[in-house]
């Protein structure tokens, strides 16, 4: 005999149940999460040094670095600057997964930490698909991609909070038209916040440093 | 890359369902997925074949049914349809917009073959 068996069930629900788990976990030592996603280059570490830089007087952070090979650059880098940094190899892997993200979390001091920056694999397809359980995504544009990305890529930048777009101490250099790119970010995603910057001149880091510690503080109010 | 992963996924959902229906196997999958999730047909069946083999999923046939994006202009309440690229609003031009369809990523349901004796105590 056959017969039809309905369902209805998302098929990431297996891995979002996860991402639920290392939520909970992150707020049970009030820890505030945050995804970064960007294309491979577009300055991920260098923020992220950058925001240590800034916020290390006030904050305590941590950084998990997804990477797709068995390479530590950006770990040492993240320890160099003073925070402790959790390596996730994907193994080849596009994309940070809950399952990863659960693994790596008991090797974070979260009762030390304020703040815990993830560096999701260098891809801007995937892992938008995967949530890991952090409290909001951020996307790291940079000028020499070009400025027809959000229009090529939407699906990333639907879920984000806010948009840093780096390099732009190149923008003499590259025909970038920041309006164009802007509005492409703002059509599915008008309250998203914009922060041009350029890593390289500390241009617009502090902005975005003001942001984040804004929002840890609510966090930890509400917490 | 990430439809390896995501064909996993099909395939756990579609077991676990099957075996609780007492199914024997399981012929056909119903996916419904939005014009904005970004998944390649053609690799989640390459991927099927093989994630699939030695389960009660072998051989299944996977449908994909596709949802065409909408978007409600938040200013004029002009409903319109995703064309090639991301756009304003046709009526109005403004960018508050929100997506109305588009984003469906589920597994619908699933045909099985049910084993002739009687279901197995649950
Ligand atoms: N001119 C300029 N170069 C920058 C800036 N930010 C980063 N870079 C350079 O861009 C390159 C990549 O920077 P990373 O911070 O390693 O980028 P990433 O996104 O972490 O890279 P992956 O982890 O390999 O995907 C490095 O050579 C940086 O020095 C910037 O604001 N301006
Ligand atoms: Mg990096
Ligand atoms: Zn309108």
């Amino acid at each position: 005999m056959t017969s039809t068996v309905t369902v209805v069930e998302h098929i990431m629900s297996a891995n979002d149940r996860l991402a639920a788990q290392n939520r909970a976990e992150l707020e049970t030592s009030r820890v505030l999460g945050v995804n970064v996603l960007a294309s491979p280059g577009a300055g991920k570490t260098s923020v992220i040094l950058r925001t240590i830089e800034v916020l290390q007087e006030s904050l305590q952070l941590g950084v998990i670095e997804g990477d797709t090979a068995a390479v530590t650059i950006d770990t040492d880098k993240i320890m160099s600057a003073g925070m402790p940094a959790v390596q996730i190899n994907t193994g080849g892997q596009c994309h940070l997964d809950a399952v990863m993200m659960g693994n790596a979390l008991p090797q974070m001091p979260l009762a030390d930490i304020d703040l815990l920056i993830v560096e999701n694999v260098g891809n801007l397809i995937c892992p938008a698909s995967f949530t890991l359980g952090t409290h909001f995504n951020i996307v790291i544009a940079s000028v020499p991609e070009g400025d027809d990305k959000p229009y090529k890529y939407p699906n990333i930048y639907r879920s984000i909070d806010a948009l840093i777009l780096n390099k732009t101490d190149l923008l003499p250099y590259i025909d970038f038209n920041t309006e164009y790119f802007r509005r492409g970010i703002e059509i599915l995603n008008p309250d998203v916040h914009f922060f041009p910057m350029s890593c390289k001149t500390g241009e617009g880091v502090p902005e975005w440093a003001d942001w984040l510690r804004e929002r840890v503080a609510i966090f930890q109010k509400n917490a | 890359m990430h439809e390896l992963a995501i064909t996993e996924s099909v395939l756990d959902i579609a077991a676990r369902h099957g075996r609780q229906a007492n199914a024997q196997r399981v012929t056909d999958i119903h996916l419904v997925i939005g014009q904005l999730s970004s998944i390649v047909d053609d690799s989640v069946q390459f991927y099927w074949d093989i994630v699939s083999r030695d389960t009660i999923c072998e051989g299944a046939t996977l449908h994909f049914e596709r949802i065409p994006a909408q978007f409600l202009c938040l200013d004029c309440h002009h409903t319109y349809e995703f064309q090639q690229e991301l756009s304003a609003c046709p009526n109005c031009d403004s960018i508050r917009v929100k997506v109305t369809a588009g984003e469906e990523f589920q597994l619908q349901s699933i045909e099985i073959e049910e084993n002739d004796a009687a279901p197995a105590d649950p």
